[in-house]
């Protein structure tokens, strides 16, 4: 029993992640109708952004939760900044292209971005300082659930709330809302509709910085390569959960990372890639708009 | 004599060498009910698109010059942009926004009159408080101006046609435009529903508002506008009172051709 615990545990933090990334996936596409295949890459960046302030603080002498809170706030910021000049230098240029070309600049972005952290910092394996430490009263759980997996649980929680209640309820949310329907006519009432997709660049981008952070500090090193795993994966759960629906990208998250976590588990951890793309053939072979997509009905 | 409202001047718009547009001048008065009429396919769509920004005329003017303030040029202006200045519309099909309720429809409808940002709505501050207050005081009292504030919290898609048409109305008004356009605000309309639609731009003209309407329905032209232009080939055919137009000969050339032995 405390196996099943233990892996229904860990499945759901690396869902959470998923999650989080899935969210940035899901957002944009559901204003432009793009996948930004960059999007792993400004995952990878606010991995290395935390890495680094996390690193020189320590030196210093911070204590840990300042240097946690920094941390999080110079990668967020960092990876906001990365994600909106994405945004405009690379998709913005091509509004009115057709949909292939910004698809294409997309991946160009994704190479740019890995080869770029390749060179400013370096091919090797860097090993992340533990910004959680193990707490107290965790101590009598720690065979089933670590601190850490408590802390991204927590962390992820709070985010999603916080963008459901954005998305809902704020005049921003509704711009959002509006321009993903019909951005014509959202610019016909007023809304600066450039504004507004810069907007989801940026906080799909901060989602994605906070995933990144969570997860480095959780597996203990980075490298420039794991945006590219990570952003397939979370496009995979945001697939999984319906393109374009935000409920949707956080299922499918939990879904994706339970089944590789139980798959590790009970089967291999060699096998854990072949249940969770398995799933997803399954579930697209009879559900084609994923979990709680909706399907395109098309008028003629 | 004030300047007019909206005043465009030697419009055209080409497509590549079509010319949907030629040479077009209009005039709304403060105050007026403006309809323009003509054929299908005489540019009168493409005419409120190059007026709202959704597409750039390739030559003319459009200024809007709303009452004790200096003149705007429209030309070269995004949609969103037109929207702040002053100028709303609907159009030929309903494009509500679906998912959304009739409440938050005419909510978006305030968002270029509101200004609360991210944060704002993290700080929840007292002016951001104060503005989302007033922004479903606003809303709410458009809804009952347009007789849909029972249905505040359904879903846009499960209003009556009829009533949907009014939404589009109810969120035009919210941006507060000087100048509401109409494209053609009783297509697919019962004889009741349009009955209605006519009183309700009626109210609306009595309480100051500038309306220009494209509409095919002439019972509703005849009735509610002051001043009517007859569009044909993309150029002005005809200018005139309801009276004068019904009696234009060249106006009944267009929609009705020429008689085999004249």
């Amino acid at each position: 029993m405390d196996y099943f615990v233990e892996l229904f545990f860990s499945g759901l933090t690396r869902g959470s992640i998923y999650a989080l990334i899935a969210l940035g996936y899901t957002m944009v596409y559901g204003i432009i109708g793009l996948i930004n295949f960059a999007h792993g890459e400004i995952y990878m960046i606010g991995a290395f952004t935390s890495f680094i302030v996390a690193t020189v603080l320590s030196i210093y002498g911070f204590p840990l939760l300042a240097i946690v809170v920094l941390a999080g706030f110079a990668a967020i910021i960092w990876s906001s900044a990365y994600g909106y000049t994405v945004e405009k230098l690379a998709y913005k240029p091509l509004r009115h292209a057709p949909r292939l070309s910004p698809l294409i600049s997309a991946i160009g972005m994704s190479i740019f971005l890995q080869n770029y952290i390749l060179l400013a910092q370096t091919s090797d394996f860097l090993a992340f300082p533990e910004l959680i430490p193990d707490l107290d009263f965790m101590e009598p759980y720690a065979h089933v659930v670590g601190t850490t997996d408590l802390v991204i649980l927590a962390t992820t929680a709070i985010s999603m709330l916080a963008l459901t209640l954005l998305i809902k309820f704020t005049r921003i949310g509704k711009a959002m809302r509006a321009t993903s329907q019909d951005r014509t006519m959202a610019m016909l009432v007023g809304i600066n509709v450039d504004r507004v997709i810069s907007m989801t660049f940026i906080i799909g981008s901060a989602l994605a910085a906070i995933g990144g952070m969570l997860i480095a500090s959780h597996i203990g090193q980075i490298n420039f390569m794991i945006g590219f795993i990570a952003g397939i994966k979370a496009f995979t759960a945001a697939v999984l959960g319906g393109i374009g629906s935000i409920p949707g990208a956080v299922l499918g998250g939990f879904v994706l990372g339970l089944t590789e976590s139980f798959a590790t588990g009970y089967v291999s951890s060699d096998y854990e890639d072949v249940f969770a793309f398995g799933l997803l053939v399954l579930i697209l072979l009879f559900k084609p708009s994923g979990l709680l997509g909706k399907a395109d009905i098309q008028k003629v | 004599m004030t300047a007019p409202i909206l005043q465009v001047k030697n419009l055209g718009m080409s497509f590549g060498g079509i010319r949907a547009l030629d040479e077009l001048d209009l005039e709304v008065n403060s105050g007026e009910i403006v309809a323009l009429i003509g054929p299908n396919g005489a540019g009168k769509t493409t005419f409120f698109n190059c007026v709202t920004g959704i597409y750039q005329p390739t030559q003319g003017d459009v200024m809007l010059n709303p009452p004790s303030r200096s003149s705007i040029r429209l030309n070269n202006l995004k949609p969103n942009q037109v929207a702040e200045k002053g100028m709303a519309r609907t159009f030929q099909n309903i494009r509500l926004f679906q998912n959304m309720t009739v409440l938050e429809n005419v909510m978006i409808g305030r968002h270029c009159r509101t200004k609360s940002f991210i944060l704002g709505a993290i700080l929840r501050n007292k002016a951001t408080r104060e503005e989302e207050y007033q922004t479903i005081e606003k809303s709410y009292h458009i809804l009952q101006k347009m007789g849909l504030e029972k249905q505040a919290n359904d879903l846009a898609s499960n209003l009556s046609y009829g009533a949907q048409r009014r939404l589009e109305i109810g969120r035009a008004l919210a941006t507060e435009p000087f100048l509401l356009l109409l494209d053609e605000p009783a297509a697919g309309m019962n004889p009741q529903e349009t009955a209605e639609l006519i009183e309700l731009i009626n109210k609306l003209q009595q309480e100051g508002q500038s309306i220009l309407l494209i509409e095919h329905d002439m019972k509703l032209v005849m009735e509610l506008s002051h001043r009517i232009y007859v569009m044909d080939y993309g150029r002005r055919i005809a200018v005139g009172t309801p009276e004068q137009i019904r009696n234009n000969p060249v106006v009944i050339k267009a929609y009705l051709g020429e008689a085999a032995d004249a």
